[in-house]
């Protein structure tokens, strides 16, 4: 028999034991932010027709929190293993670099959809949502957080201390999140920073994650999931290539 | 019958480093093996080479005959390390952290060998504990613990009785030996050479990356105890001179003379009454193990040096 199952059930079980930090603040925070974008807000910015701005604020922080904690999942995992050298009980058995890929990134997802569903829920109160087409939210949600969850992964095999991974969160991950229209759409945009925006592949995950809510975007969501999967693509490559390689994990 | 190591020809550099420099060794299934050398000599590469933990640039290793690079999944199956490290996941506690290694290897209804082991390293008690809340002693036992929960053949130990009291070594030692009887192969690394010399039955010397001695520990004693140490703490006059010639080193606890054998002894006790000493104490002992690893340690530095000129 495989280890695989062994080795996603111990990353699940990893976050779930400590789910008031992974789960609940991340809920909150994803709150926090609806709270006082909508307050200052709702009454000044109309981007889509029919749409209140707390409603369309809700997809793209739903997406935010989905893909931070994909992302925050694998990287924070693996650093902690890697820095405390128990990553070696997960390199001494018989495992294939592809089962502890995918392993990772599986559970990874987990978390983020988890949350994601878990700030959902907590609006739904608040705001009147629609749910035009359920599979591109799913689509959207599922490539998003594989993307992300393999991006913390190549971080966090690359790096060799926390403050690495701190550096990539906060340098690249928020910046391309925070500038790729959770707050906003696009259209609002000069024409210079609308441009920069379509370089941004955060932006597709968002503009095509929010059209399964209200069918309206700024873009074919179809040519976005094309685009998010290309870059997941990417990354998956890149992901298995140092895995298989043993970069940074078997010297 | 394959044997349970076999090494050939192993090299691995890390930058200008040469940590591996063409090792060849073979361990015969049912072995204890030590494996001796300075900090720096190339044990825990080697292992780490066995364990798939490092990839060596140069030649080929197996365990029970399957090679750790072409045939991993089987060669690690064979093969269970405890790492130097006092390693550990402070997410789980003690039952979690075997069941989980358990299932890395493949064997998810593991429970009553788990069981078992828990109760020979005396770790029954602490099953519940978070690792977190265990002390050094007892975090090596689950590293030992770890280590069996698939029941490999072969047993790598890399020097688990560092920073360990001597109560639980005495108890890891008898439940190490007793797995050698079960038929299990084992191979060690320590520091405490007394260990070694009482639990192997063969030793290899590693320094620089190559293998400076490989025989049984019988072999190397021998090769080494054609002289006697007589040591004598004396009072009254001081050592004669013909005497002071043998002194090989001296301490707090007298002076230590190096003699050809035991018919040796009586002259030069009678001499030294003769010169009117008094011996307050006295001790007549064969080299250990420790002085045959200081002097072929010695002699192999001595012939880098001249090799170096």
């Amino acid at each position: 028999m495989s280890g695989f199952p062994t080795l996603l059930y111990k990353e699940l079980l990893r976050f779930w034991k400590v789910s008031f930090q992974t789960v609940a603040a991340p809920i909150l925070t994803a709150l926090l932010y609806l709270l006082i974008f909508s307050h200052v807000l709702a009454d000044h910015v109309q981007v889509y027709e029919g749409v209140r701005y707390t409603a369309f604020l809700v997809p793209g922080l739903v997406m935010m929190s989905v893909l931070q904690n994909a992302f925050a999942n694998t990287s924070s995992s693996l650093i902690q293993s890697k820095i405390s050298g128990s990553v070696i009980f997960m390199l001494v058995p018989p495992l294939s670099y592809l089962e502890f890929f995918a392993a990772y990134v599986l559970a990874a997802v987990v978390r983020g959809l988890v949350v994601g569903l878990g700030v959902l829920i907590c609006t739904l109160g608040l705001v009147d949502l629609q749910f035009q087409s359920p599979l591109w939210i799913f689509a959207f949600a599922l490539a998003g957080s594989a993307l992300l969850g393999s991006l913390g992964l190549i971080a966090a095999v690359w790096a060799d201390k926390y403050e690495q991974i701190a550096a990539f969160q906060n340098f690249i991950i928020m910046p391309l999140t925070f500038l790729s229209g959770v707050f906003y759409s696009i259209h609002s945009l000069p024409p210079f920073w609308q441009q920069l925006s379509h370089l941004n592949p955060f932006f597709y995950m968002i503009d095509g994650f929010r059209y399964g809510f209200f069918g309206v975007s700024d873009i074919n969501p179809a040519v976005s999931l094309g685009i998010v999967g290309a870059s997941l693509a990417g990354l998956i490559w890149l992901a298995l290539v140092m895995l298989r390689s043993g970069y940074k994990l078997r010297g | 019958m394959t044997a349970a190591i076999e090494v050939r020809q192993i090299g691995k550099r890390y930058g200008s480093l040469q940590a591996l420099a063409g090792i060849d060794l073979t361990v015969e299934r049912g072995e204890f093996f030590g494996l001796l050398g300075p900090n720096g000599a190339g044990k825990t590469t080697l292992i780490s080479v066995l364990a798939g933990l490092t990839r060596a640039d140069a030649g080929s290793a197996s365990v029970m005959g399957h090679d750790v690079t072409a045939d991993y999944r089987a060669a690690r199956r064979a093969l269970g390390v405890v790492p130097q490290e006092l390693v550990f996941d402070p997410f789980f506690s003690v039952r979690e952290t075997l069941s989980i290694q358990s299932g890395y290897f493949g064997l998810r209804k593991n429970d009553a060998w788990i069981d078992e082991v828990m109760h020979h390293l005396d770790l029954t008690d602490k099953a519940d504990a978070n690792m977190r809340a265990l002390s050094g002693g007892m975090k090596r036992r689950v590293l030992v613990a770890q280590a069996l929960v698939h029941k490999p053949p072969v047993i790598v130990l890399d020097e688990p009785t560092a920073g360990v009291d001597v109560e639980l070594r005495q108890g890891l030692w008898q439940f190490i030996r007793r797995l050698n009887n079960d038929g299990h192969t084992i191979v060690l690394t320590t520091h405490y050479l007394e260990e070694a010399e009482a639990l192997c039955g063969r030793i290899a010397m590693l320094r620089s990356g190559r293998v400076v001695a490989l025989d049984s520990t019988r072999n190397l004693l021998n090769r080494f105890q054609h002289h006697v140490h007589l040591r004598v703490r004396i009072s009254g006059n001081p050592l004669p001179v013909e005497l002071a010639a043998l002194v090989h080193h001296a301490d707090d606890r007298g002076h230590v003379l190096k003699l050809k054998s035991f018919d040796d002894v009586e002259p030069r006790l009678t001499a030294l009454r003769a010169a009117g000493c008094r011996i307050e104490e006295m001790e007549v002992a064969q080299p250990d193990l420790e002085e045959v690893f200081v002097e072929i340690m010695q002699r192999e530095s001595a012939a880098e040096k001249s090799a170096a000129v």
